[in-house]
């Protein structure tokens, strides 16, 4: 078959040839418009979406600003350690993941458990530690396996750390993983771009309170980084500004001190300079460790700290409240000259019992005091004065001239949490109670207010400010943590400014009546033995505060279950002509004031005024219990023996003692549902 | 020291079968290939020494089949064919699943893929077809076509492989088409086409639905099976006009183009190279064809022309569906960029057809 056989073929072959030649030609055509179309025209935009693709802006943490004490002493700081930390979206099988982590370095239980649980709350593209604190070996170890586990990465991470551990924990606070609340809090602040490579907050205390403070000023980082999110070069970088130092008005020492003179016990205590405000201690009694909550806390570790029945996360120093008690009486007797209810001359008879209507307030000491004029009454702790003295005031005056002394009103601490207390007038009793016969203001309840008792709720940091403003003449300033702040960048110190509070313009003769007594309590009174042998001259008063109103029943200081005990408490300042130290101590269910809150003090102010360290904790002052009233059924009323407003007397506003509620401080903890 | 070789002697038989245009085209072509190669897989497994062999190896076996006569070719086109067709029904059988797709059969020692032997074999058989019938009345003529042709393209694209299954049916259309099949009927077909698409939807795998719906838009799956295109429109348009360098893209470099030294080796070729290297190498790709439809126009027998156009034709729908698809204007189809991406197979299957055009131009003389 030759060629020119084929001629027509031929022919039509050519011309389907040249038909495809110009079909490709045009597809060729349309190619060259598509590239000039995405390299010419498109060009900017997707130049841009390249840029996009390769470069990440990685924030850069800054260093959280330090705490130290009014001494220069530090207590909390950062410290670096590398820790394990896993990005679920790009690990695949988690469980598979970790069970090959633990044979490289050690895993143990409740590192899974705590890893599971921040899961659980974490995006997906979150890095969540499994393991931190790893040992160089481990980390090494670890580089050499690390092929075997995409998403796995050990980093180098600043914590938190508080180098005196559980000293002053309570106004310290603690760091956790910022959850949405605290996202909320960011939001509001403006602060969101600022903390995006943050993944601590403070959560209590200090560290709440001076977050923005402390935080600084996210650097940044514009890092190159491949289809895999892994950083291979820093092209550019903004450096992070540290954030600011805090210097406390605590004192350290006097901290540690104080809270080593609780031993085992339960309590709080609040010391202030009456001078300023200063806050040189604030105690909550039992500590913790907020070391435990930097990075994430363990969920045995806080179900330890959770469950225990001595609430140790409860700073029971601003929100636990507790009836002032006798402590309650040098203010009543202050109140009774400035209104002019009493002189300190005027002397009652006291019979050991006051009869009111048809109920009988009793005294602690049978048969009475005898003649008791104000300096005996506070010496002695004498009921019977303070029954009549209130009963003659009446609540409005009695409730209005504790109110100027701050009891009842928060003081505006700068840490949160605080509680407002009670202080019982008839208007408080109608906003708390519903039923119109429960409102009521019923004559007899001022009886028991006047010693303390009653409705009287108080937080210690109140009784602690109401003592300083005695002792400084009636001038009160705001109860402050934080003395000043330095800004590392520019070196500069920023003073927190003193705000006076309270000026009451009290008489400087009725002040020192009110201080002599006080001084006589220590010296021949009911804590004369915990202040024997002082160097100094100290002014205080003691006194009890009941748990439960036991009607009826006789009271067994030994025999009442430990925490149906008493509450033990103590006011003082010194030294008492000047005086740089004022404070509110109480010790729950210890029973007497004198017998184990006075002691306390004493340590105190030895250490604070001469520096004498105590050797160890306070101890309960020896001998019978002190005559310190503890006369029952005074939350009863009177007139009506209603039971139903007895038991919301149990729980006024906010509960008292150690039955009050953890303060809702921190969802991202984790809570253990019980089954 | 008369130790001199003759190599124009050694030579001389090989290179009188060589087609020196299409030789130089193809080679700078592999060049191109082998450095983008490089630049694609330098930092991570290195791949350009390998893919040297491969082009070694590939050149080899175009020098060998080059100097086969097309009479032979003609011979070989049917047990070829037939032996492609029953090793596709082997692997219908026995094949070996991979990916969810049964691609490969199994040899013990190694893999083999029969359905790239089909990209040569129906170019052949069509073209011997109708080299045999072209007297025939067209209808049962055709109808023998379309059983030739569409008997291996189901079979492939059932695997499914639809990327091969496209090339092996256009190389056996190209024939037909070339044959001289009356537009009416091309007409008609189209319409046919056109008509059974939607039906045609439903035997489409799920992933195949896909890639077509995210051409139309790449953003309805970011993430998935849009990924690629979105990544290598990316490449191509944020290389400009004169690319950002050799070695330089940083899709490319740092991983964000996908399979970017195999299927989508173009988008780092045009992101380094910009639109004066993409215009370059579709020039090239030009210069190929219009070298390939030359040889087919001055074959001198039917089989040869319709071999030799087909063969030609095939390489502009490498080329063509290739940088389409890495430019988001195809669907997302399994075919390699010509003589560029990585990969001995395909390779092997190219230099055949260069070897086949090589032999009907150098043969043309001596017959």
């Amino acid at each position: 078959m030759s060629y020119f056989e084929d001629q027509d073929a031929g022919k039509r072959f050519r011309g389907r040839l040249s038909t495809a030649s110009v079909l490709m030609l045009i597809a060729f055509f349309v190619l060259v418009l598509r590239f000039f179309w995405l390299g010419v025209v498109q060009h900017g935009y997707y130049e841009t979406r390249a840029e996009d693709n390769r470069l990440a802006l990685v924030p850069v943490v800054p260093n959280r600003g330090l705490i130290f004490d009014r001494n220069g002493v530090l207590m909390a700081t950062n410290t670096s350690a590398y820790t394990l930390e896993i990005v679920p979206g790009l690990a695949g099988n988690i469980d598979e993941t970790i069970e090959g982590l633990s044979k490289v370095v050690t895993i143990e239980g409740k590192d899974k458990r705590r890893f599971k649980q921040l899961l659980r709350e974490a995006k997906t593209f979150e890095s969540i530690p499994l393991r931190s604190r790893l040992s160089e070996v481990e980390v090494a170890r670890f580089a050499a396996h690390r092929y075997q586990f995409p998403g796995v990465e050990v980093r180098a991470r600043l914590f938190r750390s508080y180098p005196l551990g559980e000293t002053g924990s309570h106004a310290l606070g603690y760091m956790g993983r910022i959850n949405t609340k605290d996202l909320e809090r960011i939001d509001e602040e403006g602060q969101a771009a600022n903390y995006r490579g943050t993944d601590h907050i403070g959560k209590t205390g200090l560290e709440q309170r001076y977050e923005f403070e402390m935080h600084g000023v996210s650097g940044f980082e514009s890092v190159e980084v491949d289809a895999g999110g892994r950083g291979i070069r820093v092209l550019s970088r903004t450096p992070p500004i540290s954030g600011n130092n805090l210097n406390l008005t605590i004192d350290a020492r006097l901290q540690q001190i104080a809270e080593q003179a609780f031993g085992k016990r339960r309590g709080a205590l609040v010391a202030i300079d009456p001078e300023n405000g200063e806050i040189l201690a604030l105690v909550s009694m039992p500590t913790y460790d907020p070391n435990l909550f930097v990075d994430g806390i363990r969920s045995d570790d806080w179900d330890v700290l959770n469950t225990d029945i001595n609430k140790p996360l409860l700073n029971r120093a601003i929100y636990g409240t507790y009836p002032p008690g006798s402590t309650f009486k040098p203010f009543m007797a202050l109140g009774a000259l400035t209104v002019g209810k009493r002189t300190p001359q005027l002397a009652i008879s006291d019979p050991g019992y006051f009869n009111f209507g048809n109920h009988t307030f009793r005294d602690d000491k049978k048969g009475g005091h005898g003649m008791v004029n104000m300096y005996t009454s506070i010496v002695h702790s004498c009921d019977t004065y303070y029954y009549t003295l209130a009963n003659e005031w009446g609540i409005d005056g009695l409730s209005e001239f504790m109110g100027r002394l701050g009891f009842g009103s928060k003081t505006g601490i700068d840490i949160d949490g605080e509680a407002k207390g009670v202080l019982p007038s008839p208007a408080w009793k109608e906003r708390r109670f519903k039923r119109p016969e429960q409102q009521k203001w019923y004559a007899g309840e001022t009886v028991s207010i006047g010693i303390g008792q009653g409705y009287n709720s108080y937080t210690m940091l109140q009784l602690a400010q109401a003592t300083a403003i005695l002792a400084n003449n009636g001038v009160g300033f705001k109860p402050h943590l934080v003395r000043s702040i330095s800004d590392v960048q520019s070196g500069q110190l920023r003073t927190v400014p003193l705000e006076k509070t309270h000026d009451l313009a009290l008489k400087p003769d009725h002040l020192e009546v009110i201080r002599n007594a006080m001084i006589g309590v220590n010296k021949e009174g009911t804590s004369a033995r915990a202040f024997a042998g002082a160097k100094y001259v100290a002014a205080g008063k003691t006194g009890t505060a009941q748990v439960f109103s036991l009607k009826g029943g006789t009271y067994s200081h030994g025999g009442t279950k430990e925490f149906l005990r008493d509450h033990a408490l103590f006011i003082a300042f010194a030294p008492a002509d000047k005086p740089k130290i004022a404070l509110a101590v109480i010790v729950e269910n210890a029973g007497f004031g004198a017998q184990s809150a006075a002691p306390i003090t004493r340590q105190v102010f030895d250490y604070y005024l001469q520096g004498i360290v105590p050797k160890g904790p306070a101890p309960d002052a020896p001998g019978e219990p002190e005559p310190e009233r503890r006369d029952l059924a005074l939350y009863a009323d009177p007139m009506n023996d209603d039971h139903d407003a007895l038991s919301g007397l149990n729980a006024p506003e906010s509960q008292t003692g150690p039955f009050v509620r953890m303060p809702a401080a921190n969802d991202a903890l984790p809570v253990r549902k019980k089954p | 020291m008369s130790r001199t070789v003759n190599w124009r002697g050694v030579l001389q038989p090989w290179l009188e079968h060589v087609d020196a245009p299409l030789l130089k085209i193809t080679g700078l072509l592999m060049l191109v290939g082998l450095l983008t190669v490089f630049s694609a897989t330098w930092s991570g497994q290195e791949r350009m020494p390998s893919q040297f062999f491969n082009m070694a190896a590939a050149l080899t076996l175009m020098f060998v089949v080059a100097r086969i006569p097309p009479q032979r070719l003609m011979q070989l086109a049917w047990p070829m064919y037939l032996f492609g067709l029953v090793l596709l029904v082997l692997v219908m059988l026995f094949g070996i699943k991979v990916n969810g797709a049964k691609r490969w059969l199994s040899l013990g020692f190694t893999r083999i893929q029969p359905s790239e032997i089909m990209k040569i074999a129906m170019p052949l058989a069509m073209a011997w077809y109708f080299h045999h019938f072209e007297n025939r009345r067209w209808f049962s003529k055709y109808i023998g076509a379309l059983l030739i042709l569409l008997v291996p393209s189901a079979l492939i694209a059932k695997q499914p492989d639809l990327g091969t299954a496209i090339l092996v049916f256009s190389a056996g259309f190209y024939v037909i088409f070339l044959a001289g099949l009356s537009w009416w009927v091309i007409g008609g077909l189209s319409a046919a086409a056109v008509a059974v698409a939607p039906l045609a939807w439903n035997f489409l795998h799920d992933y195949q639905q896909k890639r077509i719906l995210t051409l139309i838009d790449p953003t309805s799956d970011p993430l998935g099976s849009g990924y690629h295109i979105i990544q290598s429109t990316i490449a191509i348009g944020s290389g400009g006009v004169i690319g950002k360098g050799f070695m330089s893209g940083t899709q490319g470099q740092l991983e964000f183009i996908p399979e970017k030294h195999t299927d989508f080796i173009f988008a780092v070729f045009a992101e380094e190279w910009g639109l004066i290297g993409n215009l370059i190498l579709v020039v090239l790709y030009g210069f190929l064809i219009e070298r390939g439809l030359r040889i087919a126009l001055r074959a001198s027998t039917t089989f040869n022309r319709l071999l030799a156009g087909a063969i030609t034709m095939g390489f502009f729908t490498y080329a063509f569906v290739n940088m389409g698809m890495v430019s988001g204007i195809l669907p997302v189809v399994g075919v390699p960029l010509p003589f560029i991406s990585y990969g001995g197979t395909a390779l092997v299957t190219l230099c055949t057809g260069l070897g086949i055009l090589m032999s009907i131009e150098t043969h043309r003389t001596n017959r």
